[in-house]
């Protein structure tokens, strides 16, 4: 699949502070996209801005070549987005969890896909148990077994290597690596530098007062 | 929910976030329950704290009835989408290919079905304490299953707006009482009416109305202000 989501001219600015002016990227099937910065320089706030979460005080989005009205269908019909909160509830079990993120798709999905993906994860034993006596690394993993289960083409993830062990991380960054290559896409919001073995394009917030146009 | 929907799924979504609901709802069974308890605690009091002849208790039992069912829903409407709020849920409920209008819907059916709709099979009983003639049950329960669905729609609007705020319940109970009065109003007024043997279905009808209005018109004003609110 063949898909491009274009943003252009985006301007954010909080508590009277500029944090990004007129800055535009564009991610296409087969990209990786770093979004790197200190703390507070709108890294989060411009992921939320990319999944159509937060509009944008300035510019626009546009999915295949179409803009976008806030919040629109054919984007978020193609997007995994995980925030700082890994959206996993504590009443819920894992495999319940997945179900639902799966139906939020229209997918039915079964039950042993969802935990082969918890297994993947490393966590078979814990897929039936509430997820509120899950670590909070652990529950980051169950987050991220929706990656092994979506057809989502475009990843955009917010930090995701955090409360992650060595191990996780690693996967993670397999992942990653694996969808690019599948032709899927991939925005991160990190600190950390992930090691992946396709080509990565960075985007530093913060650095200068007005980010570069930024093609990838 | 027709076939048109099958490409999107809308159909399974609902279902899977009623479901999701009424799992978590039997899950926390302590908060489920607490409004249930707070109703039958308050109404087992006032045959305590008013010493009256049971024929006057009887006359004000659809009104205390009333009035403690309302501040029972009210007290559940804060814990509606806190949560998931907190756990980033609702964050992915607004990123979700589907109307976040049919979404918001199948919480707050989940909401009434295990709020509103108890309080309303309890309502008789705890008539009894009240010496609420036997003839009235019906009434009082049917304006309380309508009234309830209301409240469980307008307070989700205020729910919605209070999300993210560290202390909303006050605030959220000065939004939305005033729109509960309406409900108030006609409820109270069905099982009055019911009680002094007059005709209490134009008090139904009218509670049906603004059921109707709510169910047209909450949803979409939920869906707004959590727009809102998350990214406040």
């Amino acid at each position: 699949m063949s898909f491009r989501l274009e943003a252009r001219g985006l301007d954010c600015e909080r508590d009277g502070q500029r944090l990004f002016a007129g800055l535009g990227l564009s991610v296409a099937d087969g990209d990786c996209l770093l979004v790197s910065g200190p703390n507070g320089s709108g890294k989060s706030t411009l992921l939320r801005m990319l999944a159509g979460q937060l509009p944008p005080q300035a510019g626009e989005l546009a999915w295949c070549g179409r803009v976008l009205r806030h919040g629109a269908r054919a984007l978020r019909a193609n997007l995994l987005y995980m925030g700082h909160a890994p959206g996993v509830a504590a009443s819920l079990t894992p495999l319940e969890t997945l179900a639902w993120y799966q139906a939020l798709r229209g997918e039915r999905g079964d039950d042993d896909a969802r935990l082969a993906a918890l297994e993947d994860w490393g966590l078979g034993e814990g897929a039936g148990i509430p997820a509120g006596q899950l670590s909070a690394g652990q529950r980051r993993r169950v987050a991220l077994a929706r990656l092994t289960l979506t057809s989502a083409p475009l990843w955009l993830l917010d930090e995701p290597f955090t409360a992650l062990d060595r191990d996780a991380a690693n996967l993670l960054e397999e992942r990653l690596s694996a969808h690019v290559r599948a032709g899927g896409a991939v925005v991160l919001a990190s600190h950390h530098v992930p090691a992946l073995t396709v080509a990565m394009s960075r985007l530093a917030l913060g650095e200068s007062p007005r980010p570069d146009e930024v093609a990838v | 929910m027709g076939a048109g929907d099958a490409d999107t799924g809308l159909a399974t979504a609902w279902a899977a976030t009623l479901g999701r609901e009424l799992r978590r709802a039997g899950r926390r069974r302590g908060e489920t329950l607490a409004p249930l308890t707070f109703f039958a605690l308050v109404i087992a009091l006032f045959p305590l704290g008013l010493t009256v002849q049971p024929e006057r208790l009887a006359g004000l039992a659809p009104g205390l009835l009333w009035v403690t069912a309302l501040l029972a829903t009210l007290l559940s409407l804060e814990a509606l989408f806190r949560d998931d709020h907190a756990d980033g849920s609702l964050e992915q409920m607004l990123l979700a290919p589907q109307p976040l209008a049919a979404l918001v819907l199948a919480k707050v059916l989940a909401h009434w079905l295990v709020g509103g709709l108890p309080l309303a099979l309890l309502a008789p009983l705890l008539g009894v304490l009240l010496a609420l003639p036997a003839g009235s049950y019906l009434p009082l329960a049917v304006s309380l299953a309508l009234g309830s669905a209301s409240l469980s729609l307008i307070g989700a609007i205020g729910a919605a707006l209070t999300v993210g705020l560290a202390r909303g319940g006050l605030l959220l109970s000065v939004l939305v009482l005033p729109l509960f009065v309406p409900v108030l109003i006609f409820g109270a007024g069905a099982a009055q009416a019911a009680l002094v043997g007059g005709a209490f279905g134009a008090h139904l009808a009218l509670l049906g109305a603004l059921l109707a209005l709510a169910l047209l018109l909450a949803p979409w004003a939920i869906a707004a202000a959590l727009r809102i609110a998350i990214n406040g």
